[in-house]
């Protein structure tokens, strides 16, 4: 269908962003791949190149790091799983007709503007706060001991705080696959003597299934980057120390740039494996 | 017309001539209310010194450290005057990467520093950082509920005593809890209470061939001691509490006793931001009779970076603010109690001083019987009463502090956390070359 | 829409909805309101609500400190340049994938994503080094390209699923009327592509506006955005959070309030290819 010549235009408007990302992705990934065989502690003043893997198995064989890539499988699986339900809710419930909806939908979609490091502090600070948060007066307002949430129960808490942000994105674009859902497939179905449950198993969830592939290809990729809010709750407290966090540790709190760098390349080898996967299912629904 | 034309020509001589003399320092700095009262006199010293200008980067002490050690690692030169303190400071000289501050001229007047900051701040003989205040630790408690509980507080406590003291003092129902503790987890919180802690229970980190104790009886008792102390008689999420969420509950009332930096102690006592500021009394840090107590020594210091590019308009900033001359000024616009404490011999020795800041004698007791040189019960290689000046530590130490940390919240037994610790440790030393 | 809805039922989705709604909204209220009470009112308990003494002194003190404006501008300056750039970019990149597909296309699509992928810290060391070696560290020009190459590839997908969706008879219509590819771009596509060029454009805006990474460790000053702003308060000594809330709301409202003005058209566009 296309002719030559309009191939060869598109190759040409393809290539800066093409060209570009060459450029980001090879050039900080060549020198950290050569940084990751070093030994490379500036605190030392050491800077010996070329120590094979020891890096590499160092990192792998460390206690931590199965367990943060648990903790970040669990961060990531959790907010997936609150964001895409409570989404899918979300975005069935606004469609209906209701009084005030532009407001309801400003109201629900403005986490989703907040930085990570407010949301984080805010949260931190004047809620969970097991003296001073709301969470906490509230709880002895209602005779109940309250919990310390950072700490009881950390890794529910910064699945909160995350879904609290992602949960808008996710019904944003889920209310526009309910929205282009054509209301008289359902009518008829209703017709037909279908229920609720059964008209949301066999219409409106497949007509969704593309949104939330949609939905949890991206947000995974966010994810598996979360930084901000483990740093400014816990701290990696907790287990909380997700793959990202430990390169973090690794490389800011011991200064050790060619563990770190290790680590950075095993994450994006992990991260890419992930995404692979993902890609393989979702690739289908993407297609069509 | 060519009058006009003649004023612009002259303004904008005038402005390019001030832009090529006037020199902009940046300096990094922590979001502590010294160094933001600092900041606030930033005029005072650009009327003092024309041609400085300078640029503010506050920043929270774990982001700071972060983008500081980032940019100093990197030679990035973004900043000219650095906040570091005594842990930094001779590991960082050691690599070249600060400037001697030796000649910071004639009215800085090094021989006034209290001795045991300028030794932490020096490396082989050398200033590399300027004090700009200084702490140990010691105890803090309400001298109202100390009467109701019909106690008295000594001048120099047992863990015992504390323990008893907490006890009384507690009483849940109305929020009040006998002791707060640091126990959010970090080389600088919770470690370097624990460490110092740990010094005067007979423990330290490592023997003198560098193989981690964690695994010794005085740690144990240590750990033991602490954690039951805080499950008893602490407040609720103390293992989320660094200095700043103590000092708000202490303020606020919550505590009865809280062992911490003796900066604290001016804020404790600022009736505008405390509610207990009538009420507060010092003792030190306590003892178990084993001839070391649990204080630590810290000075937060001013540094030039190497890759400073106006090292010169630098080491005039951080002579004027680390300065009697700056003390003085501090005095008079804001009070004698509101004064940076803890580095100069003078400022002890001033009867104004000692008149509006009922803590001076006790702050100085503090600084005066802290070690760094010598800190444990048993002889160790390193130096550093709550830190270990050895570049490895903060990594080790931050991820020890998580441990210890999960331990108060009940996530992990002592038993447990001390293995744990310990196994790292080993781990970190080893990999490091020990 | 036929379905025809009782009142009964509307009350009672809309209670819902507005329950909901105001449930996830409100630490972002309490926030603001925060921000208007003494550090005592703060913490008080228990937590007073809206009947206390307003105060500005909370902002005052936080204008006191810190040069917002010059923080405000950066922001603005890093966000709309790093979006502006991108779209120049991504969008002659995205029209190529959707109208003259390839074989590999999604391979590229894929490879494009996969760049996202490499954790920020662990490439900071290389980035910093970087910099630092051509002089760019603290600028605006390398946050901008630094904040572009971020969400690239969000971008140029967004696009791309958006761009694909404009039916493709058009193009041949117009082909067919011997219209050149440069006007097939200008006159046919750019009119269609708008509102998703609109959409893309809100959503990278507020990508880079919320970047807290790179935005605080490549700075200091004269890059330094709002981000870096909020660092100066979170967890000072004493009493804090009346402070913290009014320096959070200052960093958070001029984004807000554009999203809120023109949620409109960052909903049209943002479908990812969601919708069939």
């Amino acid at each position: 269908m296309a002719t030559h010549h309009s191939r060869i235009a598109a190759r040409a408007m393809m290539a800066p962003a093409v060209f570009l990302l060459l450029v980001w992705m090879l050039v900080p990934l060549i020198l950290t791949l050569y940084f990751s065989t070093m030994d490379y502690r500036p605190l030392r003043g050491i800077y010996e190149c070329c120590q094979g893997f020891d890096n590499y198995v160092r990192f792998v064989t460390s206690s931590s790091f199965l367990e943060s890539i648990l903790t970040t499988l669990r961060l990531v699986g959790g907010v997936l799983l609150i964001t895409v339900l409570g989404g899918v809710l979300l975005a069935l419930l606004l469609d209906q007709p209701i009084w005030g909806q532009g407001v309801v939908r400003i109201l629900v979609i403005a986490p989703f503007f907040v930085m990570p490091t407010v949301s984080a502090l805010v949260w931190k600070n004047m809620f969970m706060n097991p003296v001073n948060g709301l969470f906490a007066h509230l709880a002895t307002a209602l005779g109940l001991q309250p919990i310390d949430w950072l700490a009881e129960a950390p890794m529910l808490s910064i699945i909160l705080i995350v879904s609290w942000q992602w949960l808008p994105f996710a019904t944003l674009i889920l209310l526009t696959a309910v929205q282009s859902l054509d209301s008289e497939q359902l009518e008829a179905a209703e017709m037909d003597g279908a229920g609720a449950l059964s008209r949301f198993g066999h219409i409106i969830l497949p007509h969704l299934a593309r949104a939330i592939t949609v939905v949890i290809l991206i947000q995974t990729i966010f994810l598996l980057s979360i930084f901000a809010e483990i740093f400014v709750t816990t701290g990696g407290a907790f287990g909380t120390r997700t793959l990202t966090y430990l390169v973090y540790q690794r490389i800011i709190e011991s200064q050790n740039i060619g563990l770190g760098s290790a680590g950075g390349i095993i994450a994006v080898i992990l991260a890419n494996i992930i995404a692979i996967g993902l890609m393989r299912v979702v690739g289908k629904n993407l297609d069509a | 017309m060519k009058l006009k034309h003649a004023f612009w020509a002259t303004t904008a001589l005038g402005l390019l001539s001030g832009a090529a003399f006037a020199e902009t320092i940046t300096i990094a700095t922590v979001n502590n209310g010294d160094m933001i009262r600092m900041q606030g006199l930033t005029d005072a010293f650009e009327a003092s010194h024309p041609g400085i200008e300078v640029e503010w980067v506050t920043l929270e002490e774990n982001v700071l450290r972060q983008n500081v050690t980032t940019d100093i690692a990197t030679g990035g030169g973004q900043y000219d005057v650095v906040t570091i303190g005594q842990y930094e400071a001779p590991i960082w000289a050691a690599q070249n990467w600060l400037l001697s501050l030796d000649d910071l001229g004639a009215d800085y007047d090094i021989g006034d520093l209290l001795p045991a900051m300028r030794a932490g701040l020096s490396h082989e003989g050398t200033l590399y950082a300027s004090p700009f205040y200084g702490e140990s630790s010691m105890v803090m408690y309400r001298t109202d509920l100390m009467a109701a509980a019909g106690l008295e507080m000594p001048a120099a406590p047992t863990w015992t005593f504390i323990r008893e003291a907490a006890a009384a003092m507690t009483n849940r129902e109305q929020e009040i809890y006998g002791v707060c503790l640091r126990g959010k987890a970090g080389w600088g919180e919770n470690m370097a209470f624990l460490t110092a802690m740990s010094n005067s229970f007979g423990a330290r980190w490592f023997d003198a061939d560098w193989r981690p104790q964690f695994d010794s009886e005085a740690w144990a008792n240590t750990l033991n001691f602490y954690l039951d102390l805080m499950n008893s008689y602490g407040p609720p999420g103390a293992a989320n509490n660094g200095f700043n969420e103590n000092l708000a509950l202490f303020q606020t009332g919550h505590c009865g006793m809280w062992i911490d930096a003796t900066v604290a102690a001016s804020f404790v006592t600022n009736p505008t931001d405390s509610q207990v500021a009538a009420n507060v009394g010092f003792a030190l840090a306590p003892d178990n009779g084993l001839g070391r107590r649990g204080n630590w020594l810290w000075a937060w210091a001013l540094a030039v970076p190497a890759s400073s590019d106006a090292p010169d308009a630098a080491r005039q900033f951080i002579a004027w603010a680390t300065s009697s001359a700056y003390t003085a000024l501090v005095a008079e616009r804001e009070g004698w109690a509101n004064v940076p404490p803890g580095t100069r011999a003078s400022l002890y020795a001033n009867p104004e001083y000692l008149a509006a800041a009922p803590f001076a004698q006790m702050t100085l007791d503090s600084i005066l019987s802290a070690d760094p040189t010598n800190p444990t019960v048993d002889p160790v290689p390193y130096t550093g009463v709550q830190f270990v000046a050895i570049p490895e530590f903060a990594g080790i130490a931050t991820q020890v502090g998580q441990i210890f940390s999960a331990a108060l919240a009940g996530q992990v037994s002592a038993t447990d956390a001390l293995a744990q610790a310990q196994a790292l440790a080993t781990e970190e030393m080893e990999a490091a070359g020990y | 829409m036929a379905r025809s809805v009782t009142t009964r039922r509307k009350t009672i989705t809309t209670a819902l909805a507005w329950a909901i709604g105001l449930m996830i909204f409100f630490p972002i209220l309490w926030t603001v309101l925060t921000s208007f009470k003494t550090e005592a009112q703060a913490i008080s308990d228990p937590p007073v609500f809206l009947n206390f003494d307003w105060t500005l002194e909370n902002y005052a003190v936080v204008q006191e400190r810190s040069n917002y404006l010059r923080y405000l501008w950066n922001s603005v300056a890093l966000a709309v340049g790093s979006t502006l750039l991108g779209i120049v970019i991504a969008v002659p990149a995205a029209w190529s994938m959707a109208f003259v597909p390839s074989r590999r296309t999604k391979d590229i699509l894929m490879w494009m994503l996969s760049t996202k992928m490499l954790p920020a810290v662990g490439v900071l060391y290389p980035i910093r080094l970087v910099l630092i070696h051509f002089g760019l560290l603290d600028t605006k020009l390398a946050m901008i390209a630094i904040l572009t190459m971020i969400n690239l590839p969000i971008i140029i997908w967004m696009l791309y699923t958006y761009f694909r969706e404009i039916p493709g008879e058009i193009l041949e219509a117009a082909r067919m009327d011997g219209a050149g590819l440069r006007a097939e771009i200008l006159y046919v596509l750019t009119p269609m592509a708008i509102p998703g060029i609109a959409s893309t454009i809100l959503l990278n805006i507020i990508l880079a506006w919320n970047e807290a990474f790179w935005t605080l460790t490549l700075t200091t000053t004269s890059a330094a955005p709002l981000t870096a702003f909020i660092a100066s308060y979170s967890s000072p000594e004493g009493l804090f959070y009346a402070k913290l809330s009014a320096a959070s709301t200052m960093a958070i409202a001029p984004i807000l309030i554009m999203g809120w003005f023109s949620q409109k058209q960052l909903v049209r566009g943002l479908t990812f290819g969601a919708v069939k």
